[in-house]
């Protein structure tokens, strides 16, 4: 225990003793104490954003691109209702995060002083846990109980709202050592799962004439090893896999076993196959209405098997046969001695009959294209772009919209931890931060930002974070002139009638790139297309690739709201038909 | 099933009425998160009491909810994924637990229906209370429904004003709970 040192002191002292190396924040009346102490330390760096949006973002990037937790700093009032988005982001895709947030001193809370708000209040809904912390001497130990509980169990967000006053009080320093957690505020007694479910689901498995495995984002939450047993074990069975949105990576695209992405966007294959087979493993994800389709019709006559950490998560929407609640990690060494201990083997006659269907179903090639000669096809600029830049390191994220659906086909992915998106939200804005993010946590790796014209505009601010920084991003923008899959779904649903969904008096990418003294590049034509993808990824400098794509694509195959799996369309010369059109109409 | 963007597969599922008790850290803000899982995800709550359990440290939160199993079992759940909820316990088996509910009745008494008032307050052992403005005010305790039946029964004889407490219960099978 350390005697007599400021608030803002222990805040420095917690966050070196948890380890964190980067603060992404944005200074303000209510921080300056906390912003003071960070002055005269030399171990944790600040990245100044632009905008707190950027630093919430940037700290997802940084958390889901290193396993790290992502920390941020803000101030009060404005500070902290800008982080919003970010918390709720987070909460929805399972990022750790820990958010300081300045508040107005104890005696002026609930008199609407300058730049007050009720933080906690605005952030209960939107974080696993929050603190407004009353006591100097608790300040240490809200510190260690907030990082346990952002990394622990299902991660998430995590808020500490510090009045200036206690910033400034004395107080004693306890390290995270000398701090018991009660247990009932974490997970951990329930890692291990329960020995009779996981002896019926690998009976299940076992018996199984048609499998499928439906992985997600849990996989990689659970840490790179989880991702290697999955996939071991997906091997060892010989069943299909496929992919949320979340968990791509996972199981290396290339991999024989891969079906791809599965849902609204997903591969035919994948959403076929989901709706045929008779038995599901779900890994880590959470029947989301983008993977479901319509439920009445989602895999009518499969046996689920669902492995969560939330129990919240089982029998949410979909009904389970046999919920497995754990680790993945420590869930898939459980099947595994499950498996070996059963001589277990897979039925082999009847998987090859699957596999013959699903060969069948691949030959529809749902991802083909015609690039021809002229404009460029977005499908093509990220299919070029995954060319290029497949033998480096590389981490994409994208914005939201219809570039992030073409990113998510036609990117392949080999390892988890490389894709960084926001899933759950869909949060326009994201991924230009949280590149930030996964460029500082990987300084020598290559990240580009799939971006839209319209999203990028939303945290373009950070243009100046990414320059001041030396931060090699690279933005590749499919410029549509449209708010692309808004226009798609009023092309579809709306009768063509696009409104405000053109992205009129666009800037000049490459000017405003150049404005920042960023570099700028410009594709308008296909034979440009590569040479302008090479020299961005061999620059050292922030880039904007302004890529001028075909207007009115559309993001193909599609389930639309309201149809199921084997109700997919696969071209624009498809309709949806007209009950499930007029049904799928009201939903999001 | 629950909740979703889409139509549920049409099932017909029985709705029934759920005792919740929750344990919880006495800490600022617990109900908040608490009522607010409620609201945000638009369960509904019958009756609410919250008090303090003999330790200071815990709280003692009662919710009567009412939903088909999926939804309570989606509640209690959610409930446990708020940090300081200890324990969340569904007594809706009626031989595995008791409930009891207080009533405080105002009632407008005059010569004309005083004594038939009262005979139905002794029949029900409701208890006066004696107050300083001499009104007459009877407390009544017992499980909800008793409750429902005095206030039918005196209403018809002499208007009166209510509040209640809404009903909290316990287990009767012995256990250690605190313990998770
Ligand atoms: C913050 C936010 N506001 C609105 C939306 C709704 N929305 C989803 S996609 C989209 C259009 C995105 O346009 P663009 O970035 O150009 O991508 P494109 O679809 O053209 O590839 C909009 C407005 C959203 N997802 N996020
Ligand atoms: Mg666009």
């Amino acid at each position: 225990m350390t005697d007599n040192i400021t608030g803002a002191e222990i805040v420095l002292k917690s966050l070196t003793e948890q380890g964190v190396e980067v603060v992404f924040g944005y200074p303000g009346g209510a921080v300056l104490p906390i912003y003071d102490s960070l002055f005269k330390q030399n171990s944790i760096r600040h990245i100044l954003v632009r905008q707190e949006a950027g630093a919430i973002h940037a700290a997802e990037g940084y958390a889901r691109s290193s396993g790290k937790i992502g920390v941020v700093l803000v101030t009060s009032g404005p500070g902290a209702t800008n982080v919003v988005t970010g918390l709720t982001d987070s909460m929805m895709d399972s990022i750790p995060i820990v958010c300081i947030t300045g508040q107005v001193p104890q005696h002026l809370i609930g008199s609407d002083a300058f730049q007050e708000c009720d933080t906690t209040g605005i952030t209960r809904p939107c974080t696993k846990h929050n603190y407004l912390v009353k006591d100097v001497n608790k300040l240490s130990s809200v510190f260690h109980e907030a990082f346990s509980i952002a990394a622990n169990g299902r991660p998430g967000p995590v808020l500490i709202d510090i009045p200036k006053d206690i910033q400034f009080a004395k107080g004693n320093y306890q390290s995270s050592k000398e701090v018991k957690i009660d247990s009932h505020r974490l997970f951990e007694p329930k890692i291990r799962a329960n020995d009779q479910n996981i002896e019926e689901a690998t009976k299940l498995i076992a018996n199984a004439k048609k499998p499928i495995f439906y992985i997600g984002g849990g996989c990689i939450n659970s840490g790179p090893k989880a991702s290697q047993l999955v996939t071991k074990f997906v091997e060892e069975t010989k069943a299909p896999a496929t992919m949320t949105l979340m968990g791509l990576g996972v199981i290396g695209a290339k991999n024989k076993y891969s079906l791809g992405m599965l849902g609204m966007h997903g591969m035919y294959e994948a959403n076929m196959a989901m709706h045929e087979c008779d038995v599901m493993i779900n890994i880590g994800a959470r029947f989301d209405d983008r993977v479901t389709g319509r439920l009445d019709a989602f895999a009518p006559n499969s046996k689920k098997i669902h492995i969560d950490i939330d129990p919240s998560n089982i029998n949410k929407t979909i009904k389970i046969d046999v919920p497995i609640i754990g680790d993945i990690e420590s869930v898939m060494n459980q099947i595994f001695s499950s498996w070996e201990n059963n001589n277990y083997k897979s039925q082999k006659e009847d998987l090859i009959k699957w596999w013959n269907k699903i060969e069948e179903w691949k030959k529809i090639d749902c991802l083909n294209y015609d690039q021809g000669e002229g404009s460029i096809k977005p499908q093509h600029a990220i299919k070029r772009l995954y060319e290029l830049t497949k033998d480096k390191k590389t981490f994409i994220t994208t914005e939201v919209g219809q570039h992030q659906m073409w990113a998510a086909q036609y990117y392949k992915f080999e390892e988890p931890n490389r894709w960084l998106t926001s899933g759950g939200l869909g949060t326009m804005g994201y991924g230009f931060p949280a590149a930030i993010g996964a460029q500082i946590a990987n300084p020598d790796s290559l990240v580009v930002d799939i971006a839209g014209d319209a999203s990028i505009l939303m945290n373009i601010q950070e243009m100046s974070t990414a320059v001041q920084h030396r931060l090699p991003v690279k933005i590749f923008i499919l410029n549509n002139e449209y708010m692309g899959m808004v226009r798609q779904w009023q092309e579809l649903l709306h009768g063509g009638r696009y409104s405000e969904s053109y992205t009129d008096s666009l800037p000049d990418f490459v000017k405003l790139a150049e404005s920042f003294k960023a570099k700028g590049l410009r594709a308008k034509n296909v034979n440009e297309l590569d040479d302008v993808i090479l020299q961005m990824i061999s620059s050292k400098e922030t880039v904007i690739a302004d890529i001028w794509v075909d207007k009115e694509e559309n993001c193909f195959p599609m389930i639309q709201s309201g149809s199921a799996h084997n109700e997919m369309l696969l071209n624009k010369y498809q309709k949806q038909d007209e009950t499930s059109a007029e049904k799928g109409k009201v939903l999001v | 099933m629950n909740k979703s963007v889409y139509d549920s597969p049409k099932q017909v599922e029985d709705i029934n009425r759920h005792i919740l008790t929750i344990l919880v850290d006495n800490e600022p803000g617990v109900l908040a998160r608490v009522v607010g899982m409620f609201s945000g995800r638009g369960y509904n709550i019958d009756s609410l009491n919250v008090a303090e359990v003999n330790n200071q440290h815990l709280s003692r939160i009662t919710i009567v909810t009412h939903g088909t199993k999926e939804v309570i079992y989606q509640i209690q759940s959610q409930l446990m994924r708020i940090v300081p909820v200890h324990s969340v316990s569904n007594l809706d088996k009626e031989d595995s637990s008791v409930e009891a509910e207080v009533a405080l009745v105002n009632m407008f008494i005059n010569e004309k229906n005083k004594k038939e008032a009262f005979q139905i307050c002794d029949l029900y052992r409701a208890r006066k209370i004696e107050n300083e403005n001499n009104t007459v005010i009877f407390e009544i305790a017992g499980t909800s429904q008793r409750i429902d039946t005095f206030i039918k029964d005196i209403s018809k004889i002499t208007e009166i004003e209510v509040v209640r407490s809404g009903p909290v219960a316990i287990s009767s099978i012995q256990k250690n709970e605190e313990e998770k």
